[in-house]
Parts: C-alpha cells; structure tokens; sequence
C-alpha cells in the first residue's frame, strides 16, 4: 500500500455498528473485517481511497465510540488518531462522521464533539436502506445547512450505494475546509474552559486547543491531562474551581458536555427527520423469544450445543476426502522413490503424513468460523453477553467478557485482540488471561485424533462425542475459578458497569461471512505450509537420523531367523529409538512418566510448545518412519492402537490406555502451547510479566491436572 | 419517583435525575440517556441482571448496579410513543 504524495489523510469516526468498516472496505476495495456487534474494529487499519477525480488519500479505518470521554482502550485509538498523537502519524485533514441512519440524534453527539476540533468534516448517513425500510425521510439539504454547510451524504455501504457520493464529498470537504457549526456553550461554562485552556497552557507550555480544554474539564479520565504533562498536583485546584463554576451555573459538571450538545442537536435536528409509513423493525419480537426468561437460555444452550455438534458431525465427510487425497498422494508419490529411501521418508512419512495429518482438519475450522461469523452478524452476539453476563459477574468479569471467551473456541489471538472492549483494566487483563483456556481450534486436531483412535473404536460414538465436547469445558471449568481469584484475591477488580447496545437483528450477510470463513481458511492453510511444514521437516530428520548401516547388519546377524517383514520392522523400530529424537525424548521422558507418556508423547509434547496442533503430525511422523509407502490414514491410528511399552513396570501393556488418552487430551486442554499467544498476551497486556505467568500456570495445571487424571484413572481400571 | 430498577418489564419513566458522580457511566450520557429522556424498561435478563432499556430508539443493557443511580419518574404522563427520533 502506497501512502500517496503530498499525503492527505481522511479519517472514519463514528459511533459502534455503523458501518465504518463496511464503508471503508467500500472506499478502499480492501477486506477489514465487519460484524454486527459494537466493537469489531479495535485497531487502526489504513488503505488508499480514491476521491473519484484521480486525487488519492489515504484513508484510516477506526474503532468504534459513542463519546470522546475515551474509557477503553479501543476508544482512546481514536482519540490519539484524531489528534495526530499516534507516533508516526499526522492529524488527520478531514474527518469523515459515519452515521447511522436510524437514529441520527445519538450519532451525531460523537459528530458535535468532533467539531470542536475544528477538522474539516463529511457526514455521511449510512444504512439509508434501513432507514428507508422503516419509512424515514432525511433531508440531507436541511441538515448540512443547520451544522454550516458540511457535506451530508447518504448511503448503504454495504450495498455498495452512494459510495461515489462520499467520495466527492471528501474532495469537496477537503478543498473547502468548511467548518462544522460548533455548540454556543453557555457563558460560565464558556469562561471555565478557558481558563482551565489558560492554566493547562501556563504549566505546560504546550499548545492547549479549545477540545482539549473540554476533556480536561469534562473527563474523569486523564488521559488528556497525561498528553500534555499536566499533573495532578498541577491540575487539581484548577479543574476543582473550574468545575465549581459550572456546578454554579446549574449544571453538573459531569453532564454539561452531553446536556449542552444534546440541547444543541435537538434544535439542529428539528424537521429533519419525517416518519413515513414503513415496517418497524422484528427486532423486539425476536428478542421476546431469544431473550425470554426460560426459552431464552434454553435455546442459548441449544445454540451452543448444535454448534458444537455441527462442528463434529458436518466435517466428517469432507474430512474423509481430504483425507483420501491425501493417502492417494502418498501412495503415487512414495513408490516412485523405492531407490531413494532417505528422499521416499522424508516426502511421505515427513511432509505429506505430517502436514496432511494437520490439513484434514480444514473443514472444521471452516464450519467453526463459519458459524462464528453467523452468531456475530445476525446480532445474537450481544444478546449472548446479555444472558450470559450474570455468571460472567459473578466471577468478576462481565458481559463484554463473553465475546473474547466464545471466539476463543476458534482462536486465542483475535479474542485477546477483541478484549480492548473493555473499560477497565483490570477487568481486561483477567479476561485476557483466561482467553488462552479457551479450546481453541488447534486443540481440536488433538482430541479428534484421539477420539478416533481410542474413544469411538472401544466406547462407541455416543461416548465420542460426549468426550469432545468434554474436553471443550475442561478450559472453561478451570477458567471460572483462575478469573475468580483473579479479580476478587489478586486484582480486586472493582464492579463495573456493562453497558452494551443490543443491534438490532439481521440476516446474517453471506458475502461477510464466508469472507471471514475463507480468511480464517487461508491463514490455516498457510500455516501448514510455513510454521507446520518446518516442524515437521525437523522432527522428521530428528527422528531419522543418524541412521547407521551397522545397526541393520547387528539385528540381522542376531535375528537370523526372522522373516523379512519381521526383520524390517525390528530394524525401523531400533532406527527411530536411537535417532537424536529417540535419545532426547528418553531422556526428558521422566518428567511426563507420571502422566503415562512415553518417549514418542513427550517428544510430540516439547515439539508441540510452539503450536500445540503439531503433536498430531509429530506423532504421525514418529510413529510411521521408515514405513513409506504402507502409512496411510488408518495406519497412523493402527500404530498408536497396537504401541505398547517395551521396559518398565508397565511393559507389554498398550501406551495409549485410556488412562493415558485422557491425560495427554487434559493436558493438551490446558497446557499453554502457542507462541503467537503469548507474545500477543504480552502485547495486550503491555508486558512479559502476564505472558509468563499464564505460561507457567497453564503448564503447570496441564501438568497436574494430566497426571491427577492418570493416576485416577489407571486405578480405577 | 422511583430507581429504574423497580420499574416493571414493560413500564415507562421518564429520567428525572441522574447522579454522576455516583458512578453513572458517562457512556449512557453519551447515549442521551439524560434528564428528561423517556425511557422504557424491556426485560430483564433471565438470571435478573442486567436489564434491557430502550430509550431514543435503541436498546441498550445495563446492569442493576447503574440501574440504581437512575431516578425516574413514573407518573409524569408518558406519552406512550414509540420513543425513537426526535
Ligand atoms: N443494511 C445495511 N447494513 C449495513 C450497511 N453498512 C453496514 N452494515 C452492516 O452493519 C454491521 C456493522 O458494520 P461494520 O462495518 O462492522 O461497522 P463498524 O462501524 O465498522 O463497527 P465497529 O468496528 O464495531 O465500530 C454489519 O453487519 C454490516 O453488514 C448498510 O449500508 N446497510
Ligand atoms: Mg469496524
């Protein structure tokens, strides 16, 4: 992306859910992520608009806000943009105020607010086909007149109508630097931001603007004052008097600045809007069903439950497919190499059998996005906070928590993304430290080949799938308590408020949902082939060599009677063993002992800390060396089922009892194995002090909770 | 003169008072929901807490805690409008 010259640049403000992103992906033909619940932008993100005329700018894309008075972090993105305060970046040129449609007074405080910073700026009125639906008539002439003369535009970015309008309306916003109409503050209000622009100035030296007074004097939170240097011991007389003066003048200082813009923007908005005839929205009756007392949870359960199911049910077939391709491949490739047995290894038990093993689980990530982007689009998203927010208070945290915790079933790193929602810090980082409990998709693999393997073959489907959607709340059921302590004992989070807009409901928009499946997928893909493809590479050669000729001639000379198969396998078995994998893993084995793993586990174990779903093509690289062209699908299963200990007190019996398969199942649940999570928990968390925490605490309960579960179970059968 | 806790699922008020130093978010200012704004108690949720209001045409939930801080009248007459544009 190239930043034009000389550089103008334009940003998207506006309050949450109303189509900022949708319009800015409209404006700039890039693909951000869109949804249906307040807070799905958190970060800046920057492309090129055209303005139609062949001038270029460059356009920012923003978090959602309902009030400068920043509280989150999300929010105070914006402030910084706005003010040019982000390193390395300007003050923007022009402002453009995304609007929704349907309910123009509550947008356009965020947009009265904005104008005091005396920025050029656009207003566009998006999702006009909502407010058209509803028989809305906005006269835009009347209301760019009332706030002097800024553009007013409207249009429905999401079907793509109007865009062109908004592209001229920046470039004439641009050229005219047309002011937006300012609120007449009332005179003793007028007087105590000034004087505390006066004061601020003194202290500082720096430039205090007009806006910035009104956040010194209006804001609870410093961040303002923290900007300019004011300090507390600085401020406080000053802000006291100041904020006495408008108490005096018969307002409360903590409600003047929207009592004021309210007042204004009733007077501006005055015959503007006409009400038609037009279907009110179904929002409300589907809410009386989805949120009612008893239905409401029940069908929260049976949501939840049919999600979790058509993950497990609905990928089978495809993954069955691929996982044809992927034996067929083998078996093409793999015979063709009979003269070159170390080449034929690598290709076939190293590449295809270990990055295969991993690509057969593409279609459940696909239908777990899937299914995330449907939840998220429709709107159910925020009613779920909305249910769910009692038991998440309980524990400390609140409603805004449950979104990072559902999309922590598909991935950690989005989720701790997605916690800058939340207002207070505390609150924030406990939400964040439990995210990594989540299931996330890469545990799946586990627990499906698992399951597969152990579970259905000797307990039936039934007991299958109660399995894996067990394994799904071991996370959460160690979660609840760690966030409880958390907040209450190590914290001590302080009640917050939850105040959460429920949109209203939608048909989920097909082009945005499997948009985000399809990049989800790309990202698994493309994972495969770099962090998966390399691990597996190394633990392929790792376990392959060294590969002394001697060591075939000594078991031949000692097994003279042995068929040829027998002899083969012998030798390949003594291979893997003596294999730098083989010695390492022998010599960390004792650690996992109590857990029940053997050397091939724990080496799966330590290979998987950088990404946990690597286990799975570890094992199918460890456990099927040197077979070449026989390892299939089937075998990889066979494999494991007929391992057995050679030495110790547990000899003769199989490795994988079911005493084992949990353990290693409850131990990957739990055990922090992901790198990009941890440096993101560090970032979010402005940190390595949390990022080693949760990964000395998860691996740590893994390890316990592994060998509790063990140890119980090898007694009880 | 009642705490928009009390009120029952179904009932409007109108916002009398609001006591922001008691911890009244601004963010539900910034919603307008301020003096003067009629406001109309949804539901609860199931497990009691928190409660959907709508007021200036849209939903929003908060929790009972905040709930406490929002004085309203019941007995001004509300008009019994759908509350949304100005
Ligand atoms: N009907 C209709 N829906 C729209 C329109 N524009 C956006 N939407 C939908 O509104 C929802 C929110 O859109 P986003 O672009 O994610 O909104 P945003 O302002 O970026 O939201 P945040 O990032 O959360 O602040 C999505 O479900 C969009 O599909 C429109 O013109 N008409
Ligand atoms: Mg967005």
């Amino acid at each position: 992306m190239s930043t034009p010259e000389p550089g103008l640049l334009v940003a998207l403000v506006g309050n949450p859910n109303t189509g900022k992103s949708t319009l800015f992906n409209a404006l700039t033909g890039l693909r951000q992520r869109v949804g249906n619940y307040p807070g799905v932008t958190v970060a800046r993100k920057s492309g090129t608009c055209d303005l139609g005329d062949g001038q270029k700018v460059e356009l920012v894309d923003l978090p959602g806000l309902y009030s400068l008075a920043a509280a989150s972090p999300d929010e105070q993105v914006v402030i910084d943009a706005l003010s040019g305060n982000i390193a390395g970046d300007r003050r923007p040129d022009a402002v453009v105020l995304v609007v929704d449609s349907t309910n123009l007074l509550r947008n356009l405080f965020l947009a009265s607010q904005v104008a005091e910073l005396g920025r050029p700026v656009v207003i566009v009125l998006n999702q006009a086909d909502v407010a058209k639906e509803q028989g809305l008539r906005i006269d835009t002439e009347l209301l760019s007149r009332r706030l002097g003369g800024v553009p007013v535009v409207m249009s429905s970015a999401w079907k793509g109508e109007g865009i062109l309008d908004v592209r001229r309306a920046i470039a004439s916003a641009v050229a005219q630097q047309t002011p937006m109409k300012r609120v007449a503050w009332p005179t003793n209000i007028a007087a105590a931001l000034t004087e505390v622009a006066n004061v601020a100035a003194t202290d500082t030296g720096k430039v205090v603007t007009e806006a910035d007074a009104q956040r010194l004097l209006f804001d609870t939170n410093p961040s303002t004052a923290d900007r300019l240097g004011w300090t507390v011991a600085q401020r406080e007389k000053t802000l006291r008097s100041a904020r006495d003066r408008v108490r005096n003048s018969g307002y409360n200082p903590m409600a003047a600045e929207p009592l004021v813009h309210y007042a204004h923007l009733r007077i501006v908005l005055e015959g503007v809007v006409t009400e038609g005839a037009g279907k009110a929205g179904r929002s409300a009756a589907v809410d009386r069903l989805l949120l009612h007392r008893v239905l409401g949870p029940v069908l929260f359960l049976g949501i939840m439950l049919g999600f979790f199911g058509s993950v497990f049910w609905l990928a089978k077939f495809p993954m069955e497919w691929i996982q044809f391709g992927v034996d067929a491949l083998k078996g093409v490739v793999a015979p063709q190499l009979d003269a070159y047995p170390m080449l034929q290894s690598l290709l076939a038990d190293g590449i295809i059998g270990g990055v295969g093993a991993f690509l057969v689980f593409l279609p459940q990530i696909l239908i777990l996005f899937l299914f995330i982007g449907i939840l998220e689009d429709s709107g159910y998203m925020a009613r779920a906070a909305f249910i769910m927010d009692r038991l998440f208070s309980w524990c400390g945290l609140n409603g805004k928590s449950f979104v990072p915790l559902l999309s922590g079933f598909a991935c950690a790193i989005p989720s701790l993304l997605s916690t800058r929602t939340i207002e207070d810090p505390k609150a924030r980082l406990a939400t964040a430290f439990v995210v990594p409990f989540m299931s996330c998709s890469a545990r799946f693999p586990v627990y499906a080949l698992m399951c597969a393997a152990f579970i259905g073959p000797l307990y039936g489907p039934g007991w299958q799938s109660v399995v894996m959607i067990g394994m799904h709340c071991v996370g959460l059921f160690f979660a609840v308590p760690t966030a409880f302590v958390l907040t209450r004992l190590v914290l001590k989070v302080k009640p917050q408020p939850f105040v959460l807009e429920l949109p209203r409901y939608q048909m989920p928009k097909p082009r945005d949902v499997i948009w985000r499946m399809w990049q989800n997928a790309a990202e698994f893909v493309s994972k495969a082939g770099t962090v998966i493809f390399a691990i597996t590479i190394i633990v392929w050669a790792l376990s392959y060599f060294p590969r002394d000729p001697s060591v075939a001639e000594r078991i031949k000379v000692a097994n003279p009677s042995a068929t040829e198969e027998v002899l083969k396998a012998k030798v390949q078995a003594t291979y893997v063993e003596q294999s730098y994998m083989g010695r390492f893993g022998k010599a960390v084995q004792p650690i996992f002992d109590p857990l029940g793993f053997d050397w091939k586990i724990t080496v799966g174990v330590l290979a998987s800390f950088p990404a946990r779903e690597v286990i799975v093509s570890t094992l199918g690289v460890t456990y099927s060396v040197g077979e070449g062209a026989e390892a299939d699908s089937q075998h990889l299963r066979k494999a494991m089922q007929d391992a057995k200990w050679s030495e110790g007190p547990r000899a003769g019996t199989p490795i994988f009892s079911l005493a084992a398969v949990l353990a290693l199942m409850v131990f990957f649940a739990l055990c922090s194995q992901c790198g990009p999570t941890i440096a993101t928990l560090a970032q979010e968390t402005g940190g390595w002090k949390w990022a080693a925490g949760s990964f000395v605490y998860m691996t740590a309960l893994a390890w316990l909770a592994g060998t509790a579960v063990y140890q119980v179970v090898i007694r009880l059968s | 003169m009642t705490p928009l806790s009390q009120l029952l699922p179904g009932q409007f008020g109108k916002l009398a008072s609001l006591n922001p130093e008691r911890g009244v978010d601004q963010r539900l200012m910034a919603l307008g929901l301020l003096p003067g704004m009629v406001l109309k108690l949804i539901r609860r949720a199931p497990l009691g807490d928190p409660l959907a209001i709508e007021f200036g045409g849209q939903v929003v939930s908060l929790r009972l805690a905040e709930a406490e801080n929002l004085i309203v009248d019941v007995s001004a007459d509300c008009p019994i409008q759908r509350p949304r544009q100005p």
